[in-house]
């Protein structure tokens, strides 16, 4: 494989696994937060039970999404340091407000909140849980709009002298229209994904009842709380991604025609579009052979109006070529057909589930139903894919640009790496990131199937004994999540 | 003159890193050193538990700041220094997963390997960050395009190794000292003891290494910081032969707190000197003035409230760490580890 190749995958690695985890940690925090103001608020011991018991798992999340996310910010000038020094007058900006604005505080105000309950007020206590909260979607801001700035770069102008972009406005770059239909979007599905793993959790406890456990009927309560809450949120959250992917799919059209193009398999333009629900198609000649479809779906999508003409790939390679000399604009397009589905599929089956759930949970109904409960561990999987699909869609179809319209990802190289560098930390992150995921989701796992302990203490959680309780799953049957 | 304050204020980014992640570094370091059993261990680690990841973050900062106001350093320095670079966050990722994840594991066995990747994870930063500073003191062949082009071993000098033996003898030493603050009893005469004789080691090393960076780069203001440290240090280890770790603390802090700013004064003006060629200068590898006042608008509102905050965390776990009274430890754990 070329050096190109390899830094690619090294790159689509570690930043899709890096994102299977932050998006977790987002929603788990913001969620974690609210569960604490609840019992804050309340009084209610299964809100506080709920706020440590799924702390817990964030801290386990949130310690893979630190180590991981190291790596991310070295990267670029690791194996792309020639687009580093193109681009790093403007893209260096919201990097560096990131690491200053929300890493700072989203680290230091974890170790307020893991250690400091016996420290500090309940109020300021649940104040350190807001700020780490803060900070996680901070720093989703600020990654974002550095990633926006790729998608379609603004503010901004080249510096012949210096030969490089120079940022010509931060407003601009940090309210880009790309980025303000990207975060929200981002976030929207951050919170689901988070409020997924909470479902799933709670309907794996659900299914196997009251415990022996003297507050077995408490837990019972929390877990109920907690499946309907993340089951609001899930629906909720699931609703705010779609209509603002709806507005991103126009930006997108207007921005990345040939991203869109791509997403459908379009290969001739057409008005009254059909979006396509399944094609085959030969990307040799750009055909498609067969396919089922929505008939005016995609002009729909795309302009809000059933008769709008949408450009197909072959017209925007035509287009490209004239704009920016020879070349083939044409990025995989089955990649991005079937990663653009798999993300609205996935999503929409997530939210299905929680739109169930929360029927089905109106009267109690939901605790008699232990297939539904099996099934709504599923939730819980569903977004930590549509969000690596969503991803691999974005970034792939942008190819062959690094910077669209600007910069080649083949200029963006680090010219005095070698291929057996990159080739080797490639293997050597990528065997280290699976034997992490594999200790990580064995406690992950562990921790969801103990459950909440009570009762509650407040004590160091690093110096009190370890918890030596008989692990009362050992008999019982495995969780959902695993089924 | 907007660069030259960013050249300033990375150095004090970096002081802020190796100032704070010195002593996690240490204390990860010294874990098989410095404990007998499980409950030493927590003790040992719960000193750094609260503080560690928001220590890290001034390394992750100085990164980024190095990308927004010299993407030409950043680029140089991250894709030239690959090799070792990508040796240090392999070392961060372990250390920051072992490190929590030990305390959620049941078995004792997974836990040593844990403590054992924990120990690997802090120890290798501590190494290679002073080979990297040696390499950056010593200056690196360069083309024109600013790609270093010399080959790893080249940056395997023997005064790059020094360096790194000066880097790994001041974290320890900061590190025993930070215990010895930190804790009561036999763990903090213990650390007193370990830094003891450390101390001594690492004023050798530094003060050979510090001379000889001056004979390779030398400038007045970097000799008065080389002197500084030396001093610092050597107050540190008096402190300590007096048991007054509070001030041994102080000196390791600015000992710690020095080297960085020392490093940057002797590469001063340039950002990353050359071997060979003349290297990478603060104006060439700058960004534009419009970055830079907007860096420096948003570093100077932000950074006081960083310092705020991070300064309250220690107040707040200020208190020092004592074992429980015997009855009261679970000591399964060190049964079964087979001490």
């Amino acid at each position: 494989m070329s050096t190109e190749s390899l830094a690619r995958w090294q790159f689509a690695i570690t930043t899709v696994y890096h994102y299977l985890i932050v998006p977790m940690t987002i929603g788990l925090s913001v969620l974690v937060a609210a569960f604490q103001t609840a019992h804050y608020r309340t009084g209610k011991p299964e809100w506080d039970a709920a706020a440590r018991f799924y702390g817990k798992l964030m801290i386990v999340s949130f310690t893979l999404g630190v180590a991981t996310g190291i790596v991310q910010e070295f990267q670029f000038g690791m194996n792309w340091s020639d687009y580093s020094r193109f681009v790093g007058d403007v893209f260096g900006a919201p990097l560096a407000m990131e690491a200053l604005v929300a890493f700072f505080l989203e680290s230091t105000f974890l170790g307020l909140w893991v250690f400091g309950r016996d420290r500090l007020s309940p109020r300021q206590h649940l104040a350190t849980i807001w700020l780490l909260a803060t900070g996680t979607v901070a720093s989703a801001y600020f990654i974002l709009a550095a990633n926006s700035w790729m998608q379609h770069p603004v503010g901004w102008a080249f510096d012949p002298v210096s030969g490089r972009a120079e940022l010509t406005s931060i407003w601009a770059v940090l309210t880009n229209t790309t980025q303000l239909v990207t975060f929200p979007h981002t976030i929207f599905a951050a919170f689901m994904t988070g409020a997924g793993v909470v479902l799933g959790v709670s309907a794996w406890h659900l299914r196997r009842g009251i415990t022996s456990h003297a507050d077995g009927a408490m837990h019972l309560r929390m877990h109920r709380a907690t499946l309907r809450a993340s089951a609001v949120v899930v629906l909720g959250a699931g609703i705010g991604v779609s209509a603002v992917g709806h507005l991103q799919g126009q930006v997108m059209t207007d921005q990345q025609p040939m991203k869109m193009a791509a997403a459908e398999a379009l290969f001739e333009t057409r008005s009254s579009a059909p979006f396509s629900l399944f094609t085959i198609g030969d990307e040799e000649t750009l055909d498609s052979r067969f396919e089922i479809s929505v008939p005016y779906g995609l002009s729909l999508l795309a302009e809000n109006d059933p008769n709008a003409e949408v450009l197909g790939i072959r017209d925007v390679q035509a287009d490209s070529v004239t704009r920016f000399g020879a070349g083939d604009y044409v990025p995989t397009v089955w990649l991005a057909y079937w990663t653009f589905r798999l993300m609205i599929g996935l999503g929409a089956v997530s939210m299905l589930l929680a739109a169930i759930v929360l029927w089905r949970q109106r009267r109690g109904r939901v605790l008699a139903d232990r297939r539904l409960l099996k099934v709504a561990g599923w939730a819980g999987l569903l977004p930590f894919a549509a969000n690596a699909a969503g991803w691999i869609f974005t970034e792939t179809a942008r190819q062959p640009w690094l910077v669209y319209g600007v910069l080649k990802t083949e200029d963006g190289l680090s010219p005095g790496v070698s291929t057996t560098e990159v080739a080797s930390t490639l293997v050597g992150s990528t065997l280290l990131y699976a034997g992490l995921g594999f200790i990580a989701l064995r406690i992950f796992l562990k921790i969801s199937r103990q459950g909440p302990i009570t009762p509650v203490s407040d004590a160091d959680p690093w110096l009190s004994p370890p918890d030596h309780r008989p692990d009362p799953e050992q008999s019982a049957p495995e969780p959902a999540l695993v089924d | 003159m907007l660069p030259e304050f960013w050249f300033v204020l990375i150095a004090v980014l970096w002081a802020g890193f190796v100032l704070l992640e010195g002593f996690d570094f240490g204390v990860g370091a010294l874990l098989p050193v410095l404990s007998r059993d499980e409950t030493d261990r927590r003790l040992l680690l719960r000193t750094i538990g609260p503080v560690w990841d928001g220590n890290e973050v001034w390394l992750l900062t100085a990164g980024g700041a190095t990308f927004a106001a010299f993407p030409e350093w950043y680029a140089t320095i991250f894709s030239g220094f690959y090799v070792p670079l990508a040796l240090i966050l392999l070392g961060l990722i372990l250390r920051a997963v072992c490190l929590e994840y030990r305390h959620k594991v049941e078995s004792s066995r997974e836990r040593a390997w844990l403590d054992r990747g924990l120990v690997l994870g802090s120890a290798l930063p501590a190494v290679l960050l002073g080979v990297a500073l040696a390499n950056w003191v010593r200056g690196v062949p360069m083309d024109a395009g600013y790609n270093m082009t010399g080959s790893l071993w080249s940056l395997l000098s023997p005064y790059a190794l020094l360096g790194g033996v000066t880097t790994a003898l001041l974290f320890t030493f900061h590190g025993s000292v930070f215990i010895a603050l930190r804790t009561t009893d036999e763990l903090r005469a213990r650390a007193l003891r370990l830094a003891g004789q450390l101390g001594p080691a690492f004023v050798v090393a530094a003060a050979i290494w510090l001379g000889w960076s001056l004979s390779l780069r030398g400038s007045a203001f970097a000799a008065v910081l080389a002197v500084l440290a030396v001093l610092a240090a050597v107050g540190a280890v008096l402190a300590v032969r007096a048991s007054r770790e509070g001030f041994a603390f102080l000196g390791t802090a600015v000992t710690s707190a020095l080297l960085p700013p020392f490093v940057f004064a002797c590469m001063w003006p340039f950002v990353l000197p050359g071997r060979g060629t003349p290297g990478l200068t603060i104006e060439a590898a700058a960004s534009s003035p419009y970055t830079l006042k907007i860096m420096t608008v948003v570093a100077l509102l932000v950074t006081p409230v960083v310092i705020g905050y991070q300064a309250w965390t220690y107040w707040v776990f200020r208190q020092r760490l004592s074992r429980p009274p015997v009855s009261a430890v679970d000591l399964r754990d060190d049964v079964a580890v087979g001490r």
